[in-house]
């Protein structure tokens, strides 16, 4: 036995967990320097009327960011129920049907290229091809260019979360004589369930806050409006146009906006973890 | 063990200069053999003789995999399986498989049985419930799962599980049940209760079990092969196999000199 070189490993050990431990510490700082900030600055303008009140205008006292919130969570979910079928369907035909095949693999390559495509890009695409042609903005434009990031999320998750699954489970469906698309729904997606809800979760997440993709598609809009038809209140924009506006009230609100968005991808995050604990357990 | 040496049997399966390819690689050469009906036979033999891949020919599992192909012939009552006009659904549902680890699927006990049926079945629900009972009555976990019939396959025990997945391969009735290692993740307790059923099972159903314990295809079986890179060393009944081998190679593996 050499003493020595139990020391060493010893000592290399001590170092590694130091260097990994700081590692560490620098990231949960910068997040809770981020959330502190965020907190200080913006709890004092979360309030009922912030959730009440439209968008004030210019130079007018007061207001909250009611159209903004409504025209977020609108486009957010009509993003999510357009992108959850295509993204699920793409994702069960890359995991059960297309395999190996030429298909399978363009579309695998298009969708990690659409996963790292810059945002504004994306944004910038439906401005010229619906905004530009319709000669408005809109709320559908809005949630369009948030689907186009959405998707490529949902259809990789899916496709991981599929892969996961034994084929020992797959094999036992086809042994009972089952068609493929019955051993692909009623047995795969089902056993890969809450892997793929933590990826629908995790894509909402991610477009909740983003801002470029909105800016070319639904604006903004000062009034309250359901309507999907014309320019739309979101938060992120709102954020981008209060926080660098003159007006202490535009600010503050701005302030408020961001630390609502903050909590609502971190409620998000926090249930996709949820989700794929339970996946984990069972 | 009934001596039936005397009665002509019937085979369910003839399997006729059977070759198997990964790719390039053979892993059955020529393999000739008969699975008569309402016996079981077993495959044994070291890791890699191809007595997995054998059993995964007789329900065309290997169909699955592009790169695997078969060639020969495989006669499942008259009719060769390996024919590309096969359906292999069809074939699947009349040639049932359990496999090495168990695999209930994501649903409850319940519908994990009415799973198979279903799908070439239109039952009532009363004629269901009554379905789901005899198949796992059938494979003894009945009296263990009537009270949670609704609960997730996957909380039942490991043992359990496997007698499960007999359950579900028993409840959709088909002809021959291939059983792939079926005891291989189980305890003791688990082993003796599967193949209990085993010997169970033979009077309405043909079974092909593949074992790496020999003192399992000892009890369970009627036929014995014994394989050994991918060749078929010795075939026959079971007590000959085991007492008075005609290959020296098979005496060798039986009585752990190899292996």
């Amino acid at each position: 036995m050499n003493l020595s070189i139990y020391a060493r490993r010893k000592r290399v050990n001590q170092i590694g967990l130091t260097l990994s431990m700081l590692a560490m510490a620098l990231g949960l700082f910068v997040l809770l320097w981020i959330l502190f900030v965020l907190f200080k600055n913006g709890i004092s303008a979360i309030n009922w009327a912030m959730f009440t009140e439209s968008t004030p205008a210019p130079g007018s006292e007061g207001g909250g960011l009611a159209n903004a919130i409504v025209g977020s969570v609108m486009m957010v979910l009509v993003t999510a129920l357009v992108s959850t079928p295509i993204g699920i369907f793409a994702g069960v035909y890359l995991a059960e049907y297309g395999d190996e095949s030429k298909t399978a693999e363009l579309t695998r390559f298009v969708t990690d290229i659409m996963l790292s495509a810059p945002s504004i890009v994306l944004g910038l695409f439906v401005y010229a091809i619906l905004v530009a042609q319709v000669k408005h903005f809109s709320g559908w434009a809005g949630s369009l260019a948030l689907a186009l990031i959405a998707i490529p999320v949902v259809v990789r998750t899916t496709e991981n979360m599929l892969r996961l699954v034994p084929g020992s489970l797959r094999e036992a469906a086809f042994a009972l004589g089952a068609p493929r698309w019955k051993v692909a729904t009623f047995v795969t997606l089902r056993a890969a369930k809450s892997g793929v809800m933590t990826g629908l979760l995790l894509a909402l997440a991610r477009i909740s806050g983003e801002t470029a993709p909105l800016l070319f598609t639904a604006l903004n809009n000062q009034f309250f409006s359901w309507d999907m038809n014309s320019p739309m209140a979101n938060l992120p924009v709102v954020i981008f146009q209060f926080a660098m506006s003159p007006y202490d009230n535009w600010v503050r609100l701005a302030w408020g906006g961001a630390l609502l968005i903050t909590l609502t991808v971190l409620v998000l995050n926090i249930l996709a973890r949820v989700f794929f604990r339970e996946k984990v357990k069972a | 063990m009934p001596n039936t040496s005397s009665l002509p049997l019937k085979n369910a399966i003839e399997i006729r200069d059977l070759s198997f390819y990964y790719g390039t690689f053979k892993g059955l050469k020529n393999v000739n053999l008969n699975i008569a009906e309402h016996k079981v036979t077993a495959f044994i033999g070291p890791s890699g003789c191809g007595k997995s891949t054998l059993l995964r020919t007789l329900n065309r599992m290997y169909s699955l995999y592009p790169g695997q192909r078969a060639e020969g012939q495989i006669n499942f009552y008259g009719q060769n399986i390996l024919d590309a006009k096969q359906d292999l659904n069809l074939l699947r549902a009349q040639v049932g498989m359990v496999f090495q680890k168990p695999t209930p699927f994501p649903m409850s006990i319940y519908d994990n049985i009415a799973f198979g049926i279903r799908l070439y079945e239109n039952l009532s629900r009363a004629d269901m419930d009554e379905r789901v009972e005899w198949a796992l009555s059938k494979a003894a976990i009945w009296n263990e799962v009537k009270d949670k019939l609704g609960q997730s396959g996957l909380s039942l025990s490991g043992g359990q599980q496997q007698r499960l997945c007999i359950a579900r391969t028993v409840a959709v009735k088909p002809k021959v049940i291939l059983l792939d290692e079926p005891t291989s993740a189980l305890d003791p307790i688990s082993t003796a209760k599967v193949e209990e059923l085993v010997s169970e099972l033979k009077k309405d159903y043909t079974v092909a079990i593949v074992t790496h314990n020999m003192q399992q295809a000892a009890r369970v079986s009627d036929f014995t092969a014994y394989m050994y890179l991918g060749e078929l060393v010795e075939f026959g009944q079971t007590e000959q196999i085991f007492m008075k081998p005609a290959r020296q190679e098979t005496e060798d593996y039986i009585t752990g000199r190899f292996g």
